[in-house]
């Protein structure tokens, strides 16, 4: 009884009627949450007295830390009909994520100190999430010149990347990698061989043969992997890899681990929850880059995160136009979105066929998101922001094109049944997600 | 019997059946390309627009004919190779036409699976006349009705097709029809040209041409394209000529009668011998004759008219005295 009346007197309000799932330390218990000033001031099993305190009524929903997104483009500034950093953090918050990394392949890139400081002012005025920018990693993502990732930092970039391609040769991952580990920030490489993918808008095999696309072997993605992997061996620095698509890279990265080499990957939804067979109908919302895979890369993926192989899952949110989309197939850019259905794709295709257990599964939305990385998020430590979100893992629901917050459609899974709806997103204390269900 | 289907995007996942019946209706058709009065009002008020969106001849001239022999009303557009370039989106060129009223388009693009996505969006018919390195329905057709012209039954018939096999659409529609109707394919190319994973379609893949061409009942041979050198699929006509070209020469591995197919346009000296091309064996000419057959039994069949039993049968017989009637 003197624990429970300590904790009403530390907190704003408290949520009780709650499952708990917290992924760092691997457990689920009936509980409640105490908020005191936007910050977690505990996380307590079972049902307390609160006193006068506000004690919202749970209703028995889960609750997890807030997500954490490592990989999404927000397209502004530059692209804005396809996205916003309004829109882009307003769909990730109905999609449970409280903070997201947003890439750099915008217009102009991510490649200078205004830039960082224009998405984080813009962001901020939100307030729907958090915005981690991954600066350029070279200028205009040209490969030619390495950008200020000194200042690019202390404006609050995160890490370097050129994704949407890989860093041009050996020679400049070498630079960036010696150079960024001065500030202790990863390059996120996107792993493409150019000279083997030039032109493919699909995986290379049965598929390709029998839908006469041009095609990207699987080997494109190691071929650039194992480059990186060997520069990396050389000069110690932290390397991450983006959306992790092939069974080939799979191997590398464990390779590369058990070597003990400073590498961290992530996987997308879509390379755990489709196939090259997709394709089949030509709809232009499964063309992504890297592509969809063969059902092989598809289980050696869902192993790689089973074994600790790949860190996270991030959703590669790509957003597009729909009359950019409704193109001829090959002429189609390359992408999805994915911040409003990641969470549940993960639930469908990971918790549900029990590959993975619901603490361990949202990890890799959460802490180890986070620390891949090194930002704050995905915790439920006394103390950390009161990023949160409720959900109920037991309803089903229909992807439907007009229910998204993102401003594009590009969703492989409209018409699809996927488990599991977020229902309250909370930033900082404070819900962000307007929802008919009273918190 | 009846065409299961509203279009005709590719030969992939069609019965035998419906193969049969284009093949059926063409042979009672083929006959009307024979008479002084080449007309049937087969599809009388019927609008069909040939959209090509990559310089066509043949294709297009035999649709045309196909189309002038039913006395369906046609106009050909040819517009640029991409929609992106051009400014106007496939889907806007498409619902333009469709808006005038049209009752099927025919459409070339360089593409794979443009018509689908043309199919997905239009209440017309569309009929797919080459698609990228995807299908062309109507040459595997036409390839497939002049070898059961020559050979009959094909079960069991030793076909190979020798070629840049990954790029070629009518590879892939030759493949699935064939393989349906129970032939024995054999794909024949340097192994830059044979796409990944072919063998799943129940092909064999032999890159060496005189094991392929032994025993075989006829050779279909692709044209190379020429700037496939300079991705280095093969390093130089006079190679490929000496190596995978059909020549009296390497035909002394096949039978006698073992006939020579073409889809045309030839080069003449690289992938076929001038000597072959014109020899008693080639059935080349054959096929283009076949082609607008092929064509207008598949026009026929897919706007519909065709739909009740025997009416074919019916409207082909009746055909020549409506027609001078009318001329």
């Amino acid at each position: 009884m003197e624990a429970i009346s300590k904790l009403r007197d530390v907190c704003d309000y408290a949520i009780a009627n709650i499952k708990v799932v917290d992924p760092e330390n691997e457990r689920i218990f009936p509980g409640c949450v105490g908020v005191e000033g936007g910050k977690i001031a505990f996380v307590e099993e079972g049902l307390p007295e609160f006193g006068d305190k506000t004690v919202y009524d749970g209703g028995g929903l889960h609750l997890s830390p807030g997500f954490v997104d490592i990989h999404v483009h927000l397209r502004e500034p530059g692209y804005e009909h396809k996205e916003t950093i309004h829109t882009g953090t307003v769909a990730a918050a109905s999609g449970g994520f409280t903070s997201v990394a947003c890439m750099p392949n915008t217009s102009p890139a991510i490649d200078n100190k205004s830039v960082v400081d224009f998405i984080l002012r813009k962001a901020k005025l939100s307030g729907f999430a958090k915005v981690y920018p991954v600066a350029a990693a070279t200028v205009g993502r040209e490969g030619e010149r390495l950008t200020e990732i000194g200042r690019l930092v202390s404006a609050g970039a995160v890490a370097v990347s050129d994704d949407g391609a890989p860093v041009s040769t050996a020679q400049m991952v070498r630079r960036v990698l010696e150079y960024a580990s001065r500030f202790d920030i990863p390059l996120i490489e996107h792993c493409e061989d150019p000279s083997t993918s030039a032109g493919g808008v699909m995986n290379e095999g049965f598929y390709s043969t029998k839908l006469g696309l041009p095609s990207v072997p699987a080997f494109s993605e190691e071929l650039c992997l194992a480059r990186d992997l060997i520069v990396l061996n050389a000069v110690k620095s932290k390397l991450h890899v983006a959306h992790v698509s092939t069974r080939g890279a799979v191997n590398r990265i464990r390779e590369a681990k058990e070597n003990g080499l400073p590498v961290t990957a992530e996987t997308a939804p879509h390379y755990i929850s489709l196939e090259e067979k997709d394709l089949e109908t030509y709809d232009t919302n499964f063309r992504v880059n890297p592509p969809l895979r063969s059902a092989e890369d598809r289980e050696a993926i869902i192993e790689g995160l089973k074994d600790g192989t790949l860190d996270c899952i991030a959703s590669d949110h790509a957003p597009h136009a729909q009359e950019e989309k409704q193109v001829e197939f090959e002429y189609a850019p390359p992408g999805m979105i994915g911040l409003e259905t990641t969470f549940s794709v993960v639930l469908t295709h990971l918790v549900e066929p029990r590959h993975l257990a619901l603490p361990q599964a949202l990890a890799l939305i959460t802490y180890k998101a986070a620390q891949a990385l090194g930002i704050p998020g995905g915790t439920l430590r006394k103390g950390d922001a009161a990023d949160l979100v409720l959900f109920d893992p037991t309803v089903t629901w229909i992807v439907s094109s007009d229910g998204f917050y993102s401003k594009s459609r590009n969703s492989p899974y409209i018409g699809r049944k996927l488990s599991g709806r977020v229902l309250h997103t909370i930033l900082d204390g404070t819900p962000v997600v307007p929802s008919e269900a009273a918190l | 019997m009846t065409l299961g289907r509203n279009d005709l995007l590719g030969l992939e996942g069609m019965s035998a059946e419906e193969i049969n019946l284009i093949l059926d209706t063409a042979d009672s058709f083929k006959e009307i390309s024979e008479r002084p009065v080449k007309k049937v009002p087969a599809l009388r008020g019927k609008t069909v627009v040939n959209l090509f969106f990559e310089p066509s001849t043949r294709t297009r001239t035999s649709f045309e004919l196909a189309e002038k022999r039913l006395s369906a009303d046609t106009v050909n557009i040819s517009a640029s190779t991409s929609s992106v370039k051009k400014g106007e989106t496939l889907r806007d060129t498409a619902e333009n036409i469709q808006a005038m009223k049209i009752d099927l388009i025919v459409m070339r693009h360089s593409a794979a699976g443009a018509p689908h996505f043309l199919a997905g969006l239009l209440d017309a018919a569309v009929v797919n006349a080459g698609d990228g390195c995807h299908e062309h329905p109507t040459q595997g057709l036409l390839d497939i009705f002049t070898l059961r012209e020559k050979l009959g039954d094909l079960r069991g018939k030793r076909i190979v097709i020798v070629g840049d096999v990954a790029h070629s659409r009518v590879a892939r529609s030759d493949v699935f029809g064939l393989t349906t109707l129970g032939a024995e394919v054999v794909l024949c190319a340097p192994p830059t040209m044979i796409p990944r994973d072919i063998e799943r379609f129940g092909v064999q893949v032999e890159t060496n041409l005189k094991r392929a061409i032994e025993g075989a009942d006829a050779i279909n041979v692709l044209r190379i394209q020429l700037e496939r050198q300079k991705v280095n699929l093969f390093p130089s006509s006079l190679e490929y000529n000496e190596v995978y070209g059909i020549t009296a020469e390497s035909l002394a591995w096949a039978t006698p009668e073992c006939l020579i197919m073409h889809p045309g346009p030839m080069n003449r000296g690289v992938e076929i011998s001038q000597e072959v091309a014109d020899s008693d064996r080639a059935v080349i000419l054959d096929q283009v004759t076949n082609g607008v057959a092929v064509r207008m039994a598949v026009l026929y069949l897919i706007c519909g008219v065709g739909q009740k039993e025997g009416l074919i049968e019916e409207e082909v017989q009746s055909a020549p005295e409506e027609n001078r009637e009318a001329v």
